[in-house]
């Protein structure tokens, strides 16, 4: 009995995430008529991330929210805005958590950092290892 | 091999030390796991508009006999709330009671209907009531993106000079009023 209602309550229980009934922005799924504009908008694309879908570029996504900010990037390149001017717009918004370019500064320094020093403790193991195999 | 080679006592004893390096490591990522787990990190990305003026925007109207919605409207000098909804949006029904008693309690309560039809935000108003002052359409989302707002429902409380003071992500639930109200208060 419980277990019949609550699945019943499962099966009756509606999505938070909803879709809207509007189509998609004009810019959000076509290409821009030039095609070096174009090449620029999807590379930007490509290193933004979407914020509903959180993981996806907003070139990957299909949320309605992705296509919005696809077409943003379009309308902005499309009007001569530099794609670095973009992504400091929307940072300046969301942070750098939107942007899969991570800037170098006091958070993220090890990871440039952490390879050089684990390739320098890598070399220092080996060069014990092959000094004590050379006597 | 290298037990040919003699060691010191404290070479030894660093290497006795070194030996619980690996499990020290295990426990270290197994913490790390287990609170994640068990708190799992916020998902919510909140706007670095907060503290900015809110930017510039004149949208349509949102449904009908409502006035449209500018950026002017907030800097008349009375704290506002600025609330990003859309009628196809589960958690902005449920969101519709704190609401009404906001407005009840005396805070102008404003909107963007995002994605969003004049006939399908009268229908949603219809039925889970209508605390709104002016309600303007954002169809593309523009106007939510340059707040920095990440979803639907979200509210902003907003001073009477257009400066964005308070943001409160997801649906406003009945124990998040009084914190609301305190941060129209604040923002007088």
């Amino acid at each position: 009995m419980r277990r019949t209602f609550l699945t019943l309550l499962l099966l009756s229980a509606a999505p938070a995430q909803a879709d809207s009934l509007m189509p998609s922005a004009a810019l959000a799924d076509t290409q821009l008529p030039d095609a070096r504009q174009e090449e620029q908008a999807t590379a930007l694309m490509e290193t933004l991330r979407c914020l509903v879908c959180q993981g996806q570029s907003i070139a990957d996504s299909n949320a309605e929210m992705a296509g919005d900010m696809r077409a943003l990037v379009r309308r902005r390149i499309a009007a001569g805005e530099k794609p670095d001017d973009i992504r400091t717009w929307l940072i300046a918004r969301y942070g750098n958590w939107v942007s899969y370019d991570p800037p170098l500064d006091a958070v993220t320094w090890p990871l440039w950092a952490m390879p050089v020093l684990l390739i320098a403790a890598g070399l220092y193991l080996a060069r014990g290892r092959f000094r004590r195999r050379g006597r | 091999m290298s037990a040919d080679v003699p060691r010191s006592d404290a070479a030894k004893r660093g290497l006795r030390l070194i030996l619980w390096a690996p499990l020290v490591l295990f426990l270290i990522f197994l913490a790390m796991f287990a609170s994640g787990l068990i708190r799992p990190g916020s998902r919510d990305i909140p706007s670095r508009m907060v503290g900015k003026p809110l930017p510039g925007f004149a949208l349509p109207e949102g449904a009908p006999g409502h006035p449209p919605l500018a950026d002017a409207a907030f800097r008349q000098g009375q704290p506002r709330l600025l609330n990003v909804f859309a009628s196809w949006c589960v958690p902005c029904a449920a969101e519709a009671p704190q609401l009404l008693q906001l407005a009840r309690a005396g805070v102008p309560i404003d909107a963007i209907a995002i994605r969003d039809r004049p006939q399908d935000v009268a229908g949603f108003l219809a039925k889970w009531g209508d605390p709104y002052a002016a309600i303007g359409s954002d169809v593309d989302s523009s106007v939510q993106i340059a707040m920095g707002s990440a979803g639907v429902p979200e509210s902003f409380v907003i001073d009477g000079k257009g400066i964005i003071r308070h943001q409160h992500i997801g649906a406003i639930e009945p124990e998040d009023v009084p914190a609301i109200l305190a941060a129209v208060r604040n923002a007088r």
